[in-house]
């Protein structure tokens, strides 16, 4: 269990990280988004101790990460900068980290099993892939076996098979009950993996939320409708859950409370003509943008041309 | 492992993984030991400093230049060239001639000592290392001491080793000296607490620092240039600071014979500790008050 309260982190004037309040809980995965810069790095390195808060607290398991006696039982970290000396071999690297804690050298080869770095735990790091690199990064976060697992961006580098052994590791870890909290940038691959979803930006809070509660606050699902005779079949469709916009001289609707099927048995029923029923899913990448629009530290060219046109 | 290339439906049964040893009776035995202590940390730090290549080479390097310099210099001794400030003719007995290296061997134990700390800034591995013992101070006094146990017993070694092989070429002549004439062996051990408090400065500069950079400049401002610049004072200031600056007291815990101006060997040693232990407690002041 991860609990973040009221968490606050200034550079000089700059606020990074802005009061910002969440509960990471055992046997789920959870998901923290954000867009580039949105502090959630600086958030994961103040959980594990690297970097002070200005004020508030954030604790592990009930305590402070620096208060416990073994940390690396409580919570094992990816962290998303270099954390490796590339002099080293990877299993020396696990190995002067297990040495720490006391944990035996049949530890360290099974993480390295589970990783999938038998072949190269003898190369120096320095040699590996970004992708390796990742999977050594992980290797080290499970040495410890901890409660709480916490990844930032580790899918980045990752082959699609990396990608999936990723997915299905962290799914294990959270229905073994463990705390999981992972980071990402990505919404599309965040939801494929969490039950739960902490966005922020800017530093603050933005969603406390889960991926369905997501998509409805952005709209919902709607189904966007061309027909001939667009003022009798609102009429048709009127009722209570049912929503349906159009503008006058218009053939187009747009309908949410009632999905494609009825719409198109209704207009048959009626004898009206449909040229168009097309279901609109908002797209959850499209909702973390919306969410996130006021939040993001560099708007893209893109979007600016595309606010002049 | 086939759990690496199994397809989502693959069983994902906790022992099928191998993750942890959460449900595993027998295996959660072997972490539940699993804690933080000093002891543990020195053997972390022991691992790493021995599993870099770089540190091996460059200790290797500093205790060789020991030998090989006073080697070289015993060899080429002539008495007539005692004195004259040649690079090998400065000294004129047996254990001044043995540690003709010890500023290039100073130099590279003094900066295999700031990467030692200022390394783990430079690469990032600090994040794994304080992520593993959040209370931080016992990674720097590990460090410290495991560099410094290191540093002394090799060159200490070599100071013999250079001592011993120099004696041969040096047997005959005025500047021949026994192991066991008086002070000698004082000189000899002294050479290697010098260059291992050199060492352990130089962890402290690194960490201090946290760049591989600055602690090397700062390492050669102190120890080299800085007795270059107070000699540039009136001379009855100078007198008074001289004998404290790491060089000169260096000079007091590795030569024979004393000359004016220079501490006692013990008040030489005393001096070097407290410069070591001062950078050393201003890196500690940092790393538990700073992000990093």
């Amino acid at each position: 269990m991860i609990e973040v309260r009221e968490l606050t982190k200034r550079y000089g004037d700059k606020t990074v990280v802005d009061r910002l309040d969440f509960t990471a809980r055992p046997g789920a995965v959870t998901g923290f988004l954000g867009p580039n810069g949105a502090g959630k790095s600086t958030t994961m390195r103040m959980i594990i101790g690297l970097s002070s808060p200005t004020s508030g607290s954030v604790t592990v398991n009930g305590r402070r990460y620096v208060e416990h006696a073994a940390p690396l039982r409580q919570i094992g970290a990816l962290l998303e900068a270099r954390s490796v000396h590339p002099g080293r071999s990877a299993f020396d690297h696990l190995m002067a980290q297990a040495h720490t804690h006391g944990i035996p050298r049949r530890r360290v080869h099974e993480v390295i099993e589970l990783a999938g770095l038998r072949d190269v735990a003898k190369k120096r790091v320095g040699a590996f892939s970004l992708g390796m690199g990742q999977r050594l990064g992980i290797a080290a976060a499970l040495l410890g076996d901890p409660q709480v697992v916490m990844l930032d961006e580790p899918v980045n580098g990752l082959d699609p098979e990396g990608v999936l052994w990723v997915r299905n590791l962290l799914r294990t870890l959270a229905d073994q009950g463990r705390t999981v909290l992972l980071s990402s940038h990505l919404m599309s691959e965040t939801a494929q993996i969490a039950d739960h979803l902490v966005v922020i930006g800017r530093g603050k809070l933005l969603a406390d939320t889960t991926v369905d509660e997501l998509v409805a606050r952005a709209g919902g699902n709607g189904v966007r409708v061309l027909t001939s005779e667009p003022a009798r079949l609102r009429d048709l469709l009127a009722g209570p859950g049912v929503a349906v916009t159009g503008s006058p001289g218009s053939e187009a609707l747009h309908v949410t409370g009632a999905d494609a099927r009825r719409i198109g048995s209704t207009a048959a029923d009626n004898g009206i003509t449909l040229y168009e029923l097309a279901p609109q899913n908002v797209s959850l990448e499209q909702a973390f943008m919306d969410l996130t629009r006021d939040a993001v530290e560099y708007q893209s060219a893109a979007d600016t041309l595309r606010s002049i046109a | 492992m086939t759990l690496l290339t199994a397809p989502p439906a693959a069983p994902a049964g906790p022992d099928a993984t191998g993750i942890g040893t959460g449900t595993g009776a027998d295996r959660a035995d072997d972490l539940s030991g699993a804690r933080v202590t000093g002891r543990r940390v020195l053997r972390s730090e022991w691992g790493k400093f021995w599993s870099l290549r770089s540190s091996r080479a460059t200790l290797g390097i500093g205790a060789l230049v020991l030998v090989v310099f006073g080697m070289i210099a015993s060899s080429s001794f002539h008495p007539a060239a005692a004195g004259t400030g040649h690079l090998f003719g400065s000294a004129s007995d047996g254990v001044g001639l043995a540690l003709s290296g010890l500023t290039p061997t100073m130099l590279a134990i003094g900066v295999l000592g700031v990467l030692v700390s200022a390394g783990e800034y430079s690469t990032g591995m600090i994040r794994s290392t304080l992520a593993a013992v959040p209370k931080r101070l016992p990674v720097l006094w590990s460090k410290a001491a495991v560099y410094g146990v290191v540093a002394f017993a090799a060159t200490t070694v070599a100071a013999l080793v250079a001592f011993l092989l120099g004696g041969t070429a040096l047997a005959g002549t005025s500047a021949a000296l026994s192991l066991t004439a008086h002070g000698v062996l004082r000189c000899l051990v002294g050479a290697g607490l010098y260059l291992a408090l050199a060492g352990v400065l130089g962890v402290g500069l690194g960490a201090l620092l946290r760049s591989v950079a600055g602690g090397i400049t700062a390492l050669i401002g102190g120890m080299m240039i800085l007795p270059g610049l107070v000699s540039l004072l009136p001379a009855s200031v100078a007198g008074h600071i001289t004998p404290y600056l790491p060089s000169n007291a260096a000079d007091a815990v590795t030569t024979l014979h004393h000359t004016a101006g220079l501490l006692s060997p013990g008040a030489g040693l005393a001096v070097l500790a407290g410069w070591a232990a001062l950078v050393l407690g201003g890196a500690a002041f940092r790393l538990t008050r700073t992000d990093v």
